[in-house]
Parts: C-alpha cells; sequence; structure tokens
C-alpha cells in the first residue's frame, strides 16, 4: 500500500503496524517522534498503531540548533 | 554556598549555555561542548532525511552530564510551537523547551503574541519552558507571572555576532525578574558573554560564535573563561564608574614637597 512518509509517496507492505514500519526502513523508535495524519503518536502505542494506505506519516529526529 | 544556576528545581553549576548548530561536523561539535563546560544544550527537531544516512546526533551528547533543552525553531506561530515541543517530548528528548516562534527569516524577530500564547499552553502541560523573546521587560514579566521558567531576551539578532545591543531593556529584565534571565542570540564574543554576566544575567546561550570560528573547541573554551568572569565579576560588585579621574594613590606625601 501507499504512504506519503515525510513528504514522499512511500509503498510499504499491507497491514503493518508503526513499529514494525520503523524497523522496516531502519529508524531507531529511540530519540523518534512521529505524526501520522498531523496526529501525535504515543510511543507506547507504536506497536499496535496500525499504518493504512493512504496515511500521512513524519518522522522527526534532533538536529543541531540554537 | 556553590554558586548553582537553577531552572525549575534543577542545579547547574554552568552558566553557559550552547547551542549544536552549523558546526562543521558532530566531533567538532561534541569537543566544543566538553571544553564549554556547558550542561544544557539546544537541539532542533525536524523530518528524518530518508535519503541519506546522518550520523545520529544525540549519539554525540552525553546524556548523563547534558540537558537536552529542544528548541521550537522553525515554528511560525503558537500552534506550530506547541506541536514540535509534544513532538520533542514524545522523541523523549526532554521536557524543558526553548520556545522560539518566529515568523520572518530576513532578522529572526521572535513573535510576542504567538509566543506568549504558545507558553501559556505549554506550561499548562507541565513544560519547563524557556522562552526566546525580544529584550522586553513588559513581556518578560508577564512570562514570568504565567509560570515560564526563565526568560531569554535577545542581545541582537540570531547568528548576527553583534553582541548586545539591547543593553538597557536587558538591565530592566535583569532588575525585575525573579527567574533566570538568559541572554541568547548575538553574542560573537566572550566579551560580549562576560558583558551579560557582568549585568548580572544568571546565564547565556551561545551558539554561532562558537560552531562558525576556526577552532571550535578552543573558542567554547574562551566562552567557558568569558561566563566565568563576567559571573565572577558581578558577584564580587564592579566599582562604582566617575565622570573625572580618581587617583590610585594617594596625591599628598611626595619627598619635597607639604
Amino acid at each position: 500500500m501507499k504512504i506519503t512518509l515525510n513528504g514522499n509517496e512511500k509503498d510499504i507492505s499491507d497491514e503493518i503496524v508503526l513499529s514494525a514500519l520503523l524497523s522496516e526502513i531502519g529508524i531507531d523508535e529511540r530519540g523518534t517522534a512521529v505524526a501520522i495524519n498531523g496526529e501525535i503518536v504515543s510511543k507506547k502505542t507504536f506497536h499496535e498503531k496500525k499504518i493504512n494506505a493512504g496515511d500521512r506519516i513524519d518522522l522527526l529526529r534532533a538536529i543541531g540548533g540554537g | 554556598m556553590m554558586d548553582e544556576l537553577k531552572i525549575a528545581g534543577k542545579t547547574f553549576s554552568s552558566r553557559l549555555l550552547i547551542g549544536t548548530g552549523k558546526f562543521p561536523s558532530n566531533d567538532s561539535m561534541r569537543d566544543a561542548i566538553e571544553s564549554s563546560g556547558a550542561q544544557i544544550a539546544t537541539v532542533a527537531l525536524r523530518r528524518v532525511d530518508l535519503s541519506k544516512e546522518d550520523g545520529d546526533i544525540l549519539s554525540y551528547i552525553d546524556r548523563k552530564k547534558i540537558t537536552l533543552l529542544p528548541n521550537t525553531s522553525g515554528a511560525r506561530d503558537a500552534k506550530e510551537a506547541v506541536m514540535l515541543a509534544r513532538l520533542a517530548r514524545e522523541a523523549g528528548l526532554s521536557d524543558f523547551v526553548k520556545l522560539e516562534v518566529v515568523p520572518e527569516p530576513r532578522y529572526l524577530m521572535p513573535d510576542p503574541i504567538e509566543t506568549f500564547k504558545a507558553a501559556e499552553i505549554l506550561v499548562k502541560e507541565g513544560f519547563t519552558v524557556l522562552p526566546y523573546i525580544n529584550a522586553d521587560p513588559i513581556l518578560a514579566k508577564k512570562l514570568e507571572e504565567i509560570g515560564c521558567a526563565t526568560v531569554m531576551p535577545l542581545g541582537s539578532p540570531i547568528g548576527s555576532n553583534r553582541g548586545i545591543k539591547t543593553r538597557d531593556a536587558i538591565a530592566m529584565i535583569i532588575d525585575q525578574s525573579n527567574i533566570p534571565v538568559v541572554v541568547d542570540a548575538g553574542l560573537g564574543a566572550p566579551s560580549h558573554a562576560a558583558e551579560a554576566m557582568e549585568m548580572g544575567a544568571d546565564a547565556v546561550l551561545v551558539n554561532t560564535a562558537i560552531a562558525v570560528a576556526s577552532n571550535q573547541s578552543e573558542m567554547a573554551r574562551a566562552f567557558r573563561l568569558g561566563v566565568e568572569a563576567g559571573r565572577s565579576a558581578y558577584m564580587a560588585g564592579l566599582g562604582p564608574q566617575g565622570e573625572t579621574a580618581s587617583a590610585s594613590s594617594p596625591l599628598t606625601g611626595f619627598l619635597n614637597r607639604e
């Protein structure tokens, strides 16, 4: 199924939960914040949060800043 | 008694906060943090660039020694700033947030109204809020009243290295504040940091001046010394300024004179 990941369209496995998606694309859960369709996802629910076709997913991490 | 900086019940022996942007490499940033002696370091939050393998900045920061201070840079209004602060907390970075709401890129001046609105929301949600503001004594007082942990007035525009151009207003803020005053933005030389500390600021935040130096680690050390010198001078009590000279030795008692 297709989703929008950090602004780019991406094809991912069907029937996948968020934590599985993160490991599929090689993103460490620690230090990562996730918003799906503009709503922040609590880290406690990463392992059960189902991804739906068409979801807009944003993954954010710390970078240098002042 | 140790001269410590207290922010929301947490104590810090260093009064230099360091920013982590603009460094040529993560290694140079790590070395600069080490020689700055800073115990608080700011970071920003951005979308992960999935097309390239970046070194993770967090693996270069020793979180046993350093309290992370995520900023809300990139936010143009209160809503975006609140979202970024919540994301930073959810990412496990910190409950501390350097609240900055900057609507225009030329001077990067903070928006006082949106900053205040966001601060109200974030304080209620239990964040330790450190708002970046123009040097406005009334705004500073109002942010204190709603529960902000510090105020962070700017010396001059972000990254400009021009030093403290808002001196009189910062002096008023320091005079009236019951929460720590952290002079942020525009401090381009250790002498600027010393000046802020001599005025009685509780701390300063420096990023660009350290990150763009030829030797970042050495500049970090220089700022550390500047902050310490300024703080010691403030605690020791600076002598009064005068309009005329005041001789350092008595002008009487020469050999051939009365």
